[in-house]
């Protein structure tokens, strides 16, 4: 199949725009400097359309889709910001501080929360739904890192990440909807895990203050998850 | 009023406050209760929190003294952890702590208390304010705003910003100071020295205005705690306690502040969600004492730098016992800022001051730490126990104006009978009983938008329980 093949157009917010078949409309949209807010994504990870923040209008479709898990197609014309999809973004928003215990005033993360930015990014001033307060653990077993499944959205970055990038697999998901949890092993305390290298990584790419280090509260510490796609190119330039 | 539910814990400290007096069938004033309505839960909330968030979380409890919280907060952390943090934090810290005092004592003597100093306690309510003062007083108000700034400013160069600060940690400081700015702090030093002195100049002429009052204003004898250095003078950061009785003798010369819980007990009262710490060896209520400003330079031997010694020495030469009217608390406030803000040159000077080191690491290796610093209002006491992963399993705090409560109680109560007579409540009188609590300077003032006066509730009782008449404002 020859190169153009490859190459579909489509329209962004009205602007032609040419990508690979193989890209989805989040990529193609960021290589053009298209701002779709995500929280999920992660560039080095795979995608799980788990947040739902990327939602655009696709012409044609009777529902919004996922930027993140949708390829491009040809002629395809998508819409990334409208009244109705701002709605939408902020009602998801809106759900994601409800669903837990987000008090950004008191959190490590608070100044390099992801969470914390895109409240801001789409002028979230105050939360309609009513917050469920859950009453979730804080597991400060493992000598270096904590989680903190109030401050967890549940993005499943940790999981990836250990799975995709360190090959541990020592964090899972657990139960179902709202009532998922974050799990390092079959549930073991996390200082206990057999399988946790300690590398850390997890805690790099944790969005918000669910995962941090130890003592670092307060002391606004971002976090670093750049390295994610050098090491990707790293491991696959080592495949046979 | 309901009196029947006693929540425990109780955590509090800003807030709203009431006053009910109590009036025989003669009209005469026989009980006063000083009532804070509002529980704050800190205590129970924190519980399964990490212990190192402690120092952010309960720094909330106070936007006006958060850098007190986070000082005895991480001291608690600290020995947790079971280290000894690097000389260079502490001295950071205590240039903090200090900062905070400044603007702190700028804050109750300027903003909140000065309008009843120039203004007379019968001035019109809608003139005893910082904005009145403004005017009718310029350059007076321009030295209170730049001393607020003055200790703001330091806080927010050496730590990142001036409210909720989160610089403070177990083990240390978050970063070191750079000699950039040390300059810029010493270069503020002496406009702040200035203003302080300029201010107890006129005080000291204003104050001959108030005899009556400091007869009446809870002038009485209570026992004082504050902390000691190893020499016997003030200190703010470390040391022990001393506790002194209302003629000057030592009855407890270095307590250990980690062993509080053994010589300071805390009574509940059914009225007001704030304890009632006392000195265990002479019980509930005889153990009330009183601590902050007053208590500090009543007790210590002398503050240890040049000119706040100097100025020492002149107040408590007025008395050959402890000064005992808390209308005192207002020259202490002052005496304190011109040594905080000494200290501070002096600390700075030191060229350890700019030392790299200044984070201890560790790991929990104690299962329960004790915090304790002077706030500006007094002996701030944070205690924490933890389980072997660091989860915070039980807190108490003993805040200044909680040491207080009782005196507060007290004073009020006299006020109130030398001047309420009858049914009649003049606002002036409702001006001094207020201006009682407020020369404790109560954390309580903090919450609230009101300039220069609390959201006040009196409520004149019959002996019947009924209310007579209820005078409100805020």
């Amino acid at each position: 199949m020859s190169a153009e093949a490859n190459i579909r157009t489509l329209t962004i917010d009205g602007a032609d725009i040419s990508a690979r078949a193989d890209q989805t409309i989040l990529e193609a949209a960021r290589e053009h400097n298209i701002a779709i807010p995500t929280l999920c994504h992660l560039e080095g990870l795979s995608e799980v359309g788990a947040c739902r923040l990327c939602l655009v209008e696709v012409k044609g479709a009777r529902r919004l889709l996922p930027a993140c898990v949708t390829r491009v197609e040809e002629g395809m014309e998508v819409t990334t910001h409208s009244a109705k999809i701002d709605r939408y973004r902020q009602m998801i928003l809106e759900l994601f501080f409800a669903e837990r215990n987000h008090v950004c005033s008191v959190c490590v993360a608070n100044g390099n929360c992801e969470l914390q930015n895109l409240a801001l990014e789409l002028g979230m001033t105050h939360v309609e739904i009513p917050y469920q307060y859950p009453q979730l653990p804080v597991d400060a077993s493992h000598p270096r890192f904590t989680v903190d499944h109030n401050r967890c959205v549940l993005c499943t970055r940790c999981v990836r990440v250990c799975s995709e990038i360190e090959g541990a697999n020592t964090w899972g998901v657990m139960g179902r909807g709202a009532q998922s949890l974050v799990i390092t092993d079959l549930k073991e305390p996390w200082g206990e895990s057999e399988t946790c290298t300690s590398c850390g990584k997890c805690v790099q790419v944790c969005p918000t203050g669910a995962l941090f280090e130890k003592g670092r509260a307060g002391t606004r510490t971002a976090k670093h998850p750049e390295f994610l796609p050098y090491l990707r190119i790293m491991r696959e330039g080592d495949q046979p | 009023m309901s009196r029947t539910i006693v929540i425990d814990p109780v955590t509090r400290l800003e807030g709203h406050g009431k006053i009910t007096l109590k009036l025989d069938d003669a009209g005469i004033v026989q009980d006063a209760m000083f009532h804070v309505t509002q529980l704050r839960g800190f205590e129970k909330f924190c519980e399964g929190r990490p212990f190192y968030e402690m120092p952010n979380i309960t720094a909330r409890i106070c936007g006006i003294c958060p850098v007190s919280h986070l000082v005895a907060s991480s001291k608690a952390c600290d020995a947790i952890l079971a280290v000894q943090i690097p000389p260079v934090a502490a001295n950071l810290r205590k240039v903090l702590n200090l900062a905070q005092l400044v603007q702190s004592h700028a804050l109750s003597f300027f903003y909140l208390s000065s309008p009843d100093l120039l203004l007379g306690m019968d001035a019109p309510p809608e003139e005893r304010s910082i904005l009145h003062l403004a005017h009718s007083h310029p350059s007076i108000a321009a030295d209170g705003v730049a001393l607020r700034q003055f200790g703001q400013r330091i806080i927010e160069i050496m730590a990142g910003k001036r409210i909720h600060p989160g610089w403070t940690i177990p083990g240390g400081v978050n970063e070191p100071l750079s000699a950039e700015k040390r300059d810029r702090i010493l270069g503020m030093i002496p406009l702040a020295v200035a203003a302080i002195q300029r201010t107890l100049g006129w005080f000291r002429k204003e104050i001959e205005k108030f005899s009556a009052e400091i007869e009446v204003f809870a002038n009485f004898p209570t026992l004082f705690m504050g902390l000691i250095d190893d020499r016997g003078l003030a200190e703010y950061y470390n040391g022990a306690l001393r506790v002194i009785d209302s003629e000057g003798n030592i009855i407890a010369g270095e307590l250990d502040p980690a062993h509080y819980a053994s010589f300071l007990g805390e009574e509940v009262e059914p009225f007001t969600y704030m304890k009632f710490p006392y000195y265990k060896p002479l019980g509930y209520p005889g153990g009330a004492y009183r601590v902050g400003p007053l208590a500090r330079l009543n007790l210590a031997g002398r503050c240890d730098t040049p000119l706040a010694d100097a100025e020492w020495r002149e107040f408590r030469a007025t008395s050959a016992r402890p000064l005992l009217s808390s209308f005192h608390y207002h020259q202490a406030r002052l005496i304190e800022m011109l040594h905080a803000t000494e200290k501070i040159e002096a600390l700075l000077a030191d060229k350890g001051i700019l030392d790299k080191h200044v984070r201890a690491i560790a790991s929990v290796n104690n299962s329960e730490g004790v915090g304790v610093a002077e706030a500006p209002r007094g002996t701030l006491i944070h205690h924490y126990k933890v389980d072997e992963n660091g989860l915070i399993r039980w807190v108490n705090l003993v805040i200044a104006t909680g040491h207080n409560n009782a005196a507060m109680n007290r004073g009020i109560l006299q006020a109130a009978r030398h001047y309420v007579q009858g049914e009649h409540i003049a606002e002036g009188m409702l001006n001094r009983v207020e201006a009682v609590v407020r020369t404790f300077d109560p954390c309580l003032s903090c919450s609230t938008h009101a300039m220069g006066q609390m959201p006040l509730t009196v409520e004149l009782r019959a002996p019947d329980g009924s209310l007579v008449r209820e005078v409100r404002r805020g």
